[in-house]
């Protein structure tokens, strides 16, 4: 018998790979509590990662969506400031001279009422103003702004020379009025207004949101109003932006043309959420070290694992499992632990981004980059946090061992 | 089956549990080894079942030179060639009988449905084939003991090495794993065991003694008496005197 054998080569066995994720989840299987905790500190660092970046992307989404719907082809004009640092104005007739730039579709235009100020009632002091702007406003001030209403109507040709006004959302709500009517009064100026409508909040124009707009006729006739628009809004083809936005300040004023500021409000929103990312990348750094803590959890069970189970390591020794079969089997047991909490982690964040997102009411975006990317750190986690256990399981001499009991 | 020559093994700390052992067990035969506590007897085994190496000496298993084998290679003996019986039994807690035999192959390469079928025969073989779905701890004794012998025989070894395994049992069940240990001696297998019981040595065709780390005497394979045993056993005897 011996001799049969004795030339023969002995080539350890491999494991099939279901057997490595058996043997793998020997201690998952038979310590499922202190499994299900060490995962847990993995999947709150992937969760809190996951939903960093879900709810970021869905804010973002939902962002684009708002300026897909805005258009991103809106720029204004408004006096800046001259040389010796008083305020400027716009010319007269810079309106009719925008309009004429060739790709410009639109143009709309309001004109601060410096003196003006907006009352409820007759009784308030004047000292106790509410912070609202008074504009005489274009009747097609809406179309180019992109401005939507809450309530009541806009201004036409016919309530433009009328005592009518239109509040904006949160000038509405200072002045503790909830709609609009024939009934519903305010002291403009002096002079009592009707509310005929209430604007919505207008991201494109957040000027227009403390404020209140009259007609461009009554506010010349009745209030005082020099003319001078202070705020002129274009939309040109989309093509186009760049160029009208290089000439549009010469045009509006050529006397002047650096007493001129012209914006792209688009921008301004972009610009908004990038000071979000800056945030984001903050909290992902949380999230970073909440994963590692994980990790450095899966590395103390893993040690402890190997120390109590040192019998069973003998054993596997004496039936003939290699060093490397050993060390494979404590990886992978590694690995399972940070795997199953690296998947529990990813679905708890894309739970928490889309109830967060669905409450928002954006769009609901997990990128996959977001859940691919947790699980391949989990992954690399759960390696380096096996790595040494597995090493030292894989140095335990067989006979000592088994002499641990 | 087993060649030891002037092995010796001196453990970190000064210990020599071997002082220069040499034996010769032919395949096929079935040996006692008995000796005082801290004779060196587990040592000896754990040499002979290359879990541990020697400190000098040479050890050839099965007509391999187990001093020249790396880790890997060593394994593939233990896993094809080598059974062990532990005194402790060794068997996983919360694992039916059938699966702690089964996974006992898990190292010779074979598929689970081969391991599951093998590890069934082998219960059989150990008169537990009711007992296949039982956890450890809803068998006796005995019943481990018998389990831990189905899974070092269930990929048939040329060589069986038990190390007290009717230490923790009463005479009856200790006589049921003797009675099995020497029915797997009958079909071939070589067969080493450790004991304290004289009375089982004594029922063994060959003793080997042992004292403070040497081989005090030897009976010898029974029949033609090699010129190595009985040599090593007369080599032996002054160290007694010593
Ligand atoms: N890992 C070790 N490190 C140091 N010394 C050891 C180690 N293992 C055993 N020894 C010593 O080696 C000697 C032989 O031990 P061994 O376990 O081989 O004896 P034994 O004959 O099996 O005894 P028993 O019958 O009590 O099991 C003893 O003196 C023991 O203290
Ligand atoms: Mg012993």
């Amino acid at each position: 018998m011996a001799a049969a054998s004795a030339g023969g080569a002995l080539r350890p066995a491999r494991l099939w790979p279901g057997d490595v994720l058996k043997v793998g989840a020997v201690g998952l299987r038979t310590r499922p509590m202190r499994a299900f905790l060490s995962a847990l500190g993995i999947a709150i660092g992937i969760a809190a990662m996951v939903a960093v970046v879900g709810v970021s992307s869905s804010s973002r989404a939902d962002l684009d969506r708002a300026l897909a719907a805005l258009g991103t082809n809106l720029l204004t004009v408004s006096p800046g400031s001259t040389l010796t640092g008083e305020k400027a104005q716009l010319p007269l007739e810079s309106e009719a001279m925008v309009a004429r730039i060739a790709p410009v579709r639109e143009v709309s235009a309001i004109g601060l009422l410096d003196d003006a100020k907006v009352y409820r009632s007759g009784r308030i002091p004047k000292t106790e103003t509410s912070g609202i702007a008074v504009y005489a406003a274009r009747t097609d001030l809406r179309a180019a702004t992109g401005a939507e209403l809450r309530g009541g109507t806009w201004l036409n040709a016919a309530t433009g020379s009328y005592p009518a006004v239109v509040l904006g959302s949160s000038a509405a709500d200072r002045l503790g009025i909830g709609h609009a009517g024939p009934g519903v009064k305010v002291l403009v100026g002096g002079k009592w207004f009707t509310v005929v409508g209430i604007l919505a909040k207008a991201p494109l124009a957040p000027e227009l949101d403390a404020s209140a707009l009259v007609g461009w006729p009554v506010a010349q006739a009745r209030l005082g109003f020099d003319g001078h628009p202070t705020t002129i809004y274009t939309r040109s083809r989309d093509a186009s932006v760049e160029d009208v936005r290089n000439v549009l300040g010469a045009t509006a004023n050529p006397e002047a043309p650096n007493e001129v500021q012209v914006s792209r409000p688009s921008d301004a929103l972009a610009a908004k959420k990038a000071a979000g990312e800056a945030f984001t990348g903050l909290l992902l750094g949380l999230g970073a070290v909440a994963l590692l803590v994980g990790g450095v959890g899966v590395a103390n069970t893993m040690v402890i694992s190997v120390l109590e189970r040192r019998a069973e390591i003998g054993l596997r020794r004496s039936l003939g499992a290699t060093r490397g079969q050993i060390r494979t089997q404590f990886l992978a047991e590694s690995l399972l632990l940070s795997a199953l909490g690296g998947a529990g982690g990813a679905l708890i964040g894309t739970l928490v981004t889309l109830v967060y997102a669905l409450y928002q009411g954006w769009p609901v975006v997990v990128p996959a980059w977001a859940v691919a990317g947790g699980v391949a750190a989990t992954l690399l986690i759960g390696a380096l946090a096996g790595l040494y256990p597995a090493i030292r399981a894989s140095r335990l001499s067989p006979t000592e061992a088994l002499a641990a009991t | 089956m087993i060649d030891l020559r002037d092995v010796t093994k001196i453990y970190p700390g000064g210990v020599r549990a071997l002082g220069g052992v040499s034996l010769h067990v032919g395949a096929g035969e079935l040996v006692a080894i008995v000796g005082p506590s801290g004779s060196g007897k587990s040592t000896m085994l754990n040499v002979l079942g290359t879990l541990d190496r020697p400190t000098s000496g040479t050890v050839h298993i099965d007509g391999h030179d187990v001093g020249r084998l790396p880790d890997a290679k060593l394994s593939a003996l233990r896993a094809g060639r080598i059974g062990f019986v532990f005194q402790q039994f060794h068997l996983a807690a919360g694992t039916k009988a059938v699966d702690n035999v089964a996974d006992g192959l898990l190292y010779a390469g074979l598929r689970p449905g081969e391991r599951r079928r093998r590890a069934m025969a082998a219960l059989e073989r150990v008169g537990l084939g009711h007992r296949m779905g039982h956890e450890p701890h809803e068998l006796s004794g005995g019943e481990r003991q018998r389990v831990a012998i189905a899974r070092a025989v269930a990929g048939e070894p040329a060589l069986l090495l038990a190390d007290e395994p009717t230490g923790a049992l009463d005479s009856v069940s200790g006589n049921g794993v003797m009675e099995l240990l020497r029915e797997l001696h009958a079909g071939g297998t070589t067969v080493v065991i450790i004991t304290h019981d004289r009375e089982i040595a004594d029922g063994l065709p060959r003793q080997v003694r042992m004292r403070d780390g040497l081989v005090v005497s030897d009976s010898g394979p029974p029949g033609g008496t090699s010129a190595g045993a009985t040599g090593e056993a007369a080599v032996a005897a002054p160290a007694e005197v010593r």
